[in-house]
């Protein structure tokens, strides 16, 4: 079975899309779960809630949300606009941005898990042994959780992947530019005759979901066979 | 010199502590548990901060609250071995001893280099594997090697054998005998083990709710009556300084010299003037008037009391003056009240110590490395 260029386009825009959004947020979730998890601050519960919405809402809310943030003529837009010439209006990066917004709750769960199971005392054990505050982060806590990381960007990456709400109404539906995966499957099946091609890509979801959970399993068989080996 | 003076307040308890202990050999923090240890040793290693006070080692101030300094338990260059090892799970021994090692330099000690520290320890057969894989008392030791290998200028040990069983500790105990007699590393150990201190102990800081009951030799503070309740009743015995001067091969014994007298045990297959220190415990010491004849007890030593510890229980304790007239040496025994009475004990009065030789307990004769006078 070979593709059709509509298919091709949705995939590739997916893939961009869901690997764009995971990488980008990967740092933030990470500093997100750190506050969350190790520091206490007047407003946390806040922090946490807020963190958490995009769980709880509506996803065509988050996406209405974007547009009147990051919209061309809203003000956050506006300036990035101004400022970097970055545009997010109806093109993938902003596609990217409400997969990143959607699956942030999730990634940011795993990963302030994995750190509040980390061992404080072993930290402390290194800092005795001489080793800077960013040595104990990058040769203790960091590897240590590996494994919940890993976890929050497979869960961010699955979650982009099948981002439909948010993506359009924030960004449209538009071929070729913002018209992923669900959003092709979507369009498809509200023209007559479309279930074929409908199911033709249901087919392709499948397939990579497949492809994204093996992958994410060979990689995390490798990362505890080298923390196995460390040294 | 390791000065100490640390004040904090954590909710209801409260730590005053103030001592000065010797750079050298090994200095036990004793006490029972919530007296204060571990939150002092955690104090100077830098991981918890004193609200007041100053904590120096050989003049390099880690922390003042005078002069407002605070170093960073990174920068304190203290070795610290903890009761539950804490190694690092994802690193191999190899990978968890060389942590602190000091990038491209070599350690200001030849004794620390990573081959010396891996033979002293005997981690050879160790290197390659997994600390999930390892026994406790192994463990124990790979941490130790961690913690020497940071090339510290104090190592802090918080009750390193408390997490083992019996067998094990005995397994560890000659290692850090080493330690103390083969590196020039002075030693702070934590314990609530009269008999791993008396061991291992060159000076004794007692600790009791927060604050130093006590700071001395391990001599002085285990033959003071009033000190007592905090070094323990069951396990109350006198630590006597003695040196080999002589070995009877056909029955096997080694003569050990005091002032005053000889103590006959077990041969110790040590060479001639080797110190030893040996504990003898209370309830191990018999008393009469005069000498005995006919007994098989080997040690019997002229004594005089110096001290009677009088309560309503049916057991005293009676401290006696073993050594010259110069040069006291004490002993204590523990007979029953009953006997004090018919044997008029008081005072002054001589009496003859019965010393079961074969009661002496072979783990308690340690080397010690010669000692500085302590200061308080």
């Amino acid at each position: 079975m070979s593709l059709t260029p509509f298919e091709l386009a949705a995939l590739e825009l997916s893939l961009r899309v869901g690997i764009a959004s995971t990488l980008c947020s990967l740092p933030v979730g990470l500093g997100t779960a750190w506050l969350l998890a190790r520091c206490r601050f007047p407003g946390k519960t806040l922090v946490d809630a807020i963190v958490h919405l995009p769980l709880v809402l509506p996803p065509v809310v988050v996406g209405y949300a974007l547009l009147a943030v990051f919209g061309k003529r809203a003000a956050v837009g506006a300036w990035l606009f101004d400022t970097f010439g970055i545009s997010l209006a109806f093109n993938w990066k902003g596609a990217a941005l409400a997969s990143a917004v959607m699956a942030f709750p999730l990634m940011v769960r795993a990963m302030r898990l994995s750190l509040e199971a980390v061992d404080q005392r072993l930290e402390a054990a290194a800092l005795t042994l001489g080793a800077s505050r960013a040595r104990v982060f990058l040769t203790v806590t960091l590897p240590l959780i590996m494994p919940g990381v890993l976890a929050g960007a497979i869960l961010a990456f699955a979650r982009s992947i099948g981002e439909f709400g948010a993506t359009i109404s924030f960004v449209s539906n538009l071929p070729g530019l913002t018209q992923t995966l669900p959003l092709a499957f979507f369009s498809l099946i509200q023209q007559p005759g479309g279930e074929a091609a409908a199911a033709r890509i249901t087919v392709i979801s499948v397939a990579l979901s497949l492809v994204a959970l093996f992958t994410s399993e060979v990689l995390a068989r490798r990362l505890t066979a080298r923390m196995g080996s460390i040294g | 010199m390791i000065e100490v003076d640390v004040q904090m307040r954590r909710g209801a308890f409260e730590l005053s502590v103030q001592f000065n202990a010797p750079s050298a050999g090994i200095t036990a923090l004793f006490g029972r548990s919530g007296a204060g240890k571990t939150t002092l040793v955690n104090a100077l290693a830098g991981l918890v901060h004193p609200d007041s006070g100053r904590i120096a080692v050989d003049g390099a101030v880690l922390f003042s609250a005078a002069e407002g300094i605070n170093r960073r338990p990174e920068r304190r260059r203290l070795g610290y071995v903890f009761q539950e090892s804490r190694l690092f799970p994802h690193y191999s021994v190899r990978g968890n001893l060389r942590y602190g090692m000091r990038r491209g330099g070599e350690p200001r000690d030849p004794a620390l280099s990573f081959d010396a520290v891996v033979e002293l320890l005997r981690l050879e057969a160790l290197l390659r594997r997994s600390p999930r894989d390892l026994s406790g008392g192994e463990r124990q030791r790979v941490a130790i090697g961690r913690a020497l290998l940071a090339d510290p200028r104090l190592l802090l040990m918080d009750e390193p054998l408390a997490s083992l069983d019996l067998s094990h500790r005995a397994e560890i105990l000659p290692f850090i005998e080493q330690l103390r007699d083969r590196l020039h590393i002075p030693i702070v150990y934590v314990s609530h083990a009269m008999e791993e201190v008396a061991r291992l102990a060159d000076t004794l800081v007692l600790l009791s709710e927060g604050k130093v009951a006590a700071v001395g030799t391990v001599e002085d503070l285990t033959s003071r009556l009033d000190l007592r309740p905090l070094t323990g009743r069951f396990d109350a015995g006198a630590v006597i300084r003695t040196s080999v001067a002589g070995n009877d091969l056909v029955f096997g014994l080694t003569e050990l010299s005091f002032p005053g007298g000889r103590l006959r045990v077990p041969h110790l297959g040590l060479s001639l003037g080797t110190p030893v220190r040996a504990r003898i415990r209370a309830r191990d010491v018999a008393l009469a008037l005069e000498r005995p004849h006919g007994l098989s007890i080997l040690n019997i030593f002229a004594a005089r009391v110096v001290e009677i510890a009088a309560d309503q229980g049916p057991m005293v304790d009676v401290r006696l003056d073993i050594g010259k007239p110069d040069r006291p040496v004490a002993l204590w025994a523990r007979v029953t009240r009953r006997s004090t009475h018919e044997l008029r004990l008081e005072i002054g009065k001589p009496v003859y110590a019965l010393v079961k030789s074969v009661a002496l307990d072979r783990h308690s004769f340690s080397p010690y490395a010669p000692r500085t006078s302590v200061e308080e």
